[in-house]
């Protein structure tokens, strides 16, 4: 009965998102004031609907309504009631399910928070958003609904898969989600711009915002499951270049250099096109990510089930989205022509570098996640790791790093690049002399870490020395710039040192053994049997002492899900500020007891994330910027005045 | 003309794209091959389990069989146990077991403890068979022809999903 309303929903929602799409366009297309009206009332209406369905979703989880295939497919009668409620985005269906909700939520709010914005263009852009969401819930009802019907309905259920019974994947999916959906933002302005055939900086200032917003997100989403990689799958390991992993990335890249082109474009009339070119890619890539992830075209530790059908489907999305905005984008791009020129020895100048950096990034990566797709498609199977992802990236981030602390200090318009690199050679000395003190410190580095290292403190050294020798106000967009850059400081420390001076030990253990790891004694107390919720454990104690003093007990777990075969390992994890120490069971070796044990230091581990936190409060600080707090007002201001005939 | 390759690269940039992903939907497979597939299997001589008489690839010549990969420390064999048996149990093939790396009579207390359906246990102490056949971990199966080439692989766990599906057409293919 629920799941009918539930399917009945579905199909209001989408003719809703169909006449969103239509009826705000045909409004502009025949300069129809009360047409162009509707695009915000439709919007709120979707985004209820939308909602509707999804916690109707949710219901039929909690209720344990095994009458619904997706549901009895992934949850049990055993299933906690927390994992049951997110078990409703732990498969294919529902989380796109979710992406639509999160998607109806983000036009909500353009529509609640564009009073800046003329009538004009918000029909464009809530039109340009309808048309992803008309897409997504055709690919919900036509290839991925969630309220088929099995009948007769079975007695209890598969059970979720045990990798997704984790905290860390109740919240990563929906902020990663948050943060894609946040990037269609950005690219509906840029194609109604494309559609107007032109684009000011009230725009762009007005996109800014929600693009810093969703990089935020995406930044938190990403950081996430790499935590959730490092104690949930038992390798030690917080970033495996995975194919998924890099569908998340490879938006992340492209709107860390659309979200520092747009601090160009806002201000001047310079980098237009480019910038409405890398928010048709930040947001394409997002699709494209979905479509790599659904299809199964790519082998990965991330098993969504792979169906043809909705390859093909996602597929043809993209196709429209990119397709059409790129086509569009050939035919109008010469109209967008910037007008001001820009000075070499400028601010402009290094954004720009920062952006191109950034979109090499982008497809150095993405070319070495379809690299085995293009050996396939002869015939051959390779496969592409981290040899090469890491040392590409390493090496892109190179010149980052460095030009950094110099598109910082040099000034907008035109300044002088010889005074400017006189101010930060005093801080290139405290740097190396840190990098020299760190390397004695920590009994030797290798070239990359040492390289990391040092980007980390001229990274951190001059942006401390900007923040006191800042002329003028500190206000929210420096202050947040600032985070997000001693954040970036703080990360390549943590990850040049989580990296490369690990200690990482597997061994055959037996009760009452102990073994010596990086100062630490460890002592294996064998392994006894527990029944919890939903599985069964086999549960390690293992005692971890210094110099005879205790430290910490540790519990790692090796775990059986009764209903799902897998074996799935729980690592216990004692954190530090300065050191994790991670030990995970491996395999019981024989009959005495005796067990593979691996145990892990993991040095600065935490730096690394926290790192990406501070970027993600930075890009959230400089939404508070009151600079354009005040412009934007302004821009209010003058779209009442035009309304009103004032003016 | 600059102004228009810059405006035209990005869309022939995305329909090559979209071109290689349309044509990568079609030929995808997450089967990795093996080189092995069509060739003899390689040469060995392991004692069986039990009596611990010696044993060629040419003492399996005449009929077709199923050579399994397994070991009391793994898992996954426990796993797909139930299904070796019943596959073995059904006469269709003759099923022999590879003990790989693995202790004699730790082997032994495994087999007591989840049946033993083997028609033959072969042990692989050293593990040189298992090299040989590119045996990436366990469990794997390799079904072998009378002539003794290997005609099919499963990495992983045997399912009744790939028994059905890949195993028993084959073994029906190799029946006169």
């Amino acid at each position: 009965m629920l799941a009918s309303i539930g399917q009945f929903l579905l199909i209001l929602s989408f003719t809703t998102a169909l006449a969103l799409t239509v009826l705000p366009m045909l409004g502009y297309a025949r300069n129809n004031a009360s047409l162009m009206q509707a695009g915000r009332p439709l919007a709120y209406l979707l985004f209820t609907l939308v909602l509707t369905t999804f916690v109707i979703l949710v219901s039929l989880f909690v209720l344990q309504d095994f009458s619904v295939t997706y549901v009895w497919q992934h949850s049990s009668l055993a299933l906690p009631l927390r994992y049951r409620i997110t078990a409703t985005w732990g498969a294919h269906e529902g989380s796109v399910l979710m992406w639509v909700t999160v998607q109806a939520l983000w036009i909500a709010a353009v529509a609640r928070f564009s009073q800046s914005l003329n009538l004009s263009q918000i029909a464009r852009v809530l039109s340009v958003l309808g048309i992803i969401a008309t897409g997504f819930l055709a690919f919900v009802l036509f290839a991925s609904n969630p309220f088929e019907i099995t009948n007769p309905a079975p007695l209890d259920g598969r059970d979720l898969n045990p990798l997704l019974q984790d905290f860390g994947m109740i919240i990563h999916p929906p902020l990663l989600y948050f943060g894609y959906v946040g990037l269609s933002v950005a690219f509906a302005l840029a194609v109604a711009a494309l559609i107007g055939g032109q684009i000011d900086e009230k725009w762009i200032r007005w996109s800014r915002r929600w693009t810093n917003l969703a990089w935020a997100f995406l930044t938190v989403g990403i950081i996430l499951g790499s935590w959730w990689a490092y104690y949930e799958l038992g390798w030690g390991g917080w970033w495996f270049w995975d194919p998924v992993e890099n569908a998340s990335f490879l938006p992340w890249l492209a709107g860390t250099a659309l979200i520092h082109v747009q601090a160009v474009s806002e201000r001047k009339n310079a980098f237009r096109g480019w910038t409405v070119l890398l928010a048709i890619i930040a947001f394409s890539l997002c699709v494209l990510g979905t479509f790599l992830v659904r299809s199964g075209s790519i082998t990965s530790v991330h098993s969504f089930a792979a169906d043809p059908f909705r390859g093909i489907f996602i597929l043809a999305l993209l196709a429209i989205y990119a397709g059409g905005a790129l086509t569009l984008y050939a035919f109008r791009v010469n109209q967008l022509r910037s007008r001001d020129t820009i000075n070499l020895n400028s601010k402009e100048t290094l954004l720009l570098a920062n952006s191109l950096i950034f979109i090499t990034a982008t497809f150095t990566i993405l070319l070495g996640t379809l690299f085995p797709m293009i050996f396939e498609a002869v015939g051959k199977k390779i496969s592409v790791g981290p040899p090469y992802f890491g040392l590409m990236f390493f090496l892109l981030m190179i010149p980052m790093a460095v030009l950094m602390p110099l598109g910082v200090q040099l000034k907008w318009h035109r300044d002088k690049l010889s005074e400017a690199i006189k101010a930060l050679s005093p801080h290139f000395v405290v740097a190396a002399v840190a990098t020299a003190v760190s390397y004695w410190g920590f009994d030797g580095l290798n070239l990359r870490a040492t390289a990391g290292v040092f980007g980390g403190y001229w990274i951190a050294s001059t942006s401390l020395a900007q923040w006191f020798t800042h002329a003028g106000q500190r206000n929210a967009g420096f202050v947040g710039m600032t985070v997000a850059h001693l954040g970036v400081a703080v990360f390549l420390f943590g990850m040049s040192m989580t990296e490369h001076k690990d200690t990482e030990k597997d061994v055959l253990m037996k009760p009452g053994q102990s073994i010596e790891v990086g100062g630490y004694d460890f002592t294996f107390q064998g392994v006894e049997d527990l029944q919890i919720e939903n599985y069964r454990a086999r549960q390690g104690t293992i005692e971890v002492t210094r110099d005879g003093e205790s430290v910490v007990v540790l519990h790692p777990q090796k775990r059986v899900y009764p209903k799902q075969q897998q074996p799935m390992t729980e690592a216990d994890i004692y954190p530090g500020f300065t050191q994790d120490i991670y030990v995970s069971l491996g395999e019981q070796i024989n009959d005495q007891g005796a067990w593979a044990v691996r145990i892990y230091l993991k040095p600065f581990i935490r730096w690394m994330w926290f790192g990406g936190l501070m970027m993600m409060a930075g890009a959230v600080i400089a939404l508070f910027s009151r600079r354009s707090l005040r412009l934007e007002q302004q821009q209010t201001d003058q779209v009442m005045k035009e309304r009103l005939g004032l003016s | 003309m600059k102004k228009i390759l810059f405006a035209v690269i990005p869309l022939l940039v995305f329909f090559g794209l979209l071109l290689l992903l349309f044509i990568n939907l079609s030929t995808h497979s997450e089967v990795l091959p093996s080189p092995l597939i069509g060739k003899p299997v390689p040469a060995f001589e392991h004692p069986t389990l039990y009596t611990g008489e010696l044993k060629t690839q040419e003492d399996f010549l005449g009929q077709p069989w199923l050579l399994n990969v397994f070991g009391s420390w793994c898992p996954s064999c426990q796993v797909e146990h139930p299904l070796v048996t019943a596959l073995a149990n059904s006469k269709q093939i003759k099923v022999v077991g590879l003990n790989w790396k693995d202790e004699p009579q730790d082997a032994k207390a495994w087999l007591q403890r989840w049946g033993d359906p083997y028609h033959e246990i072969l042990v692989d102490y050293e593990g040189d068979t298992a090299i040989n056949l590119g045996v990436y971990g366990a469990p794997e199966t390799f079904l072998i022809d009378a002539n003794g080439v290997i005609v099919h692989k499963i990495s992983g766990v045997l399912t009744p999903q790939n028994i059905q599906e890949q195993i028993i057409p084959k073994i029906k293919e190799m029946q006169p």
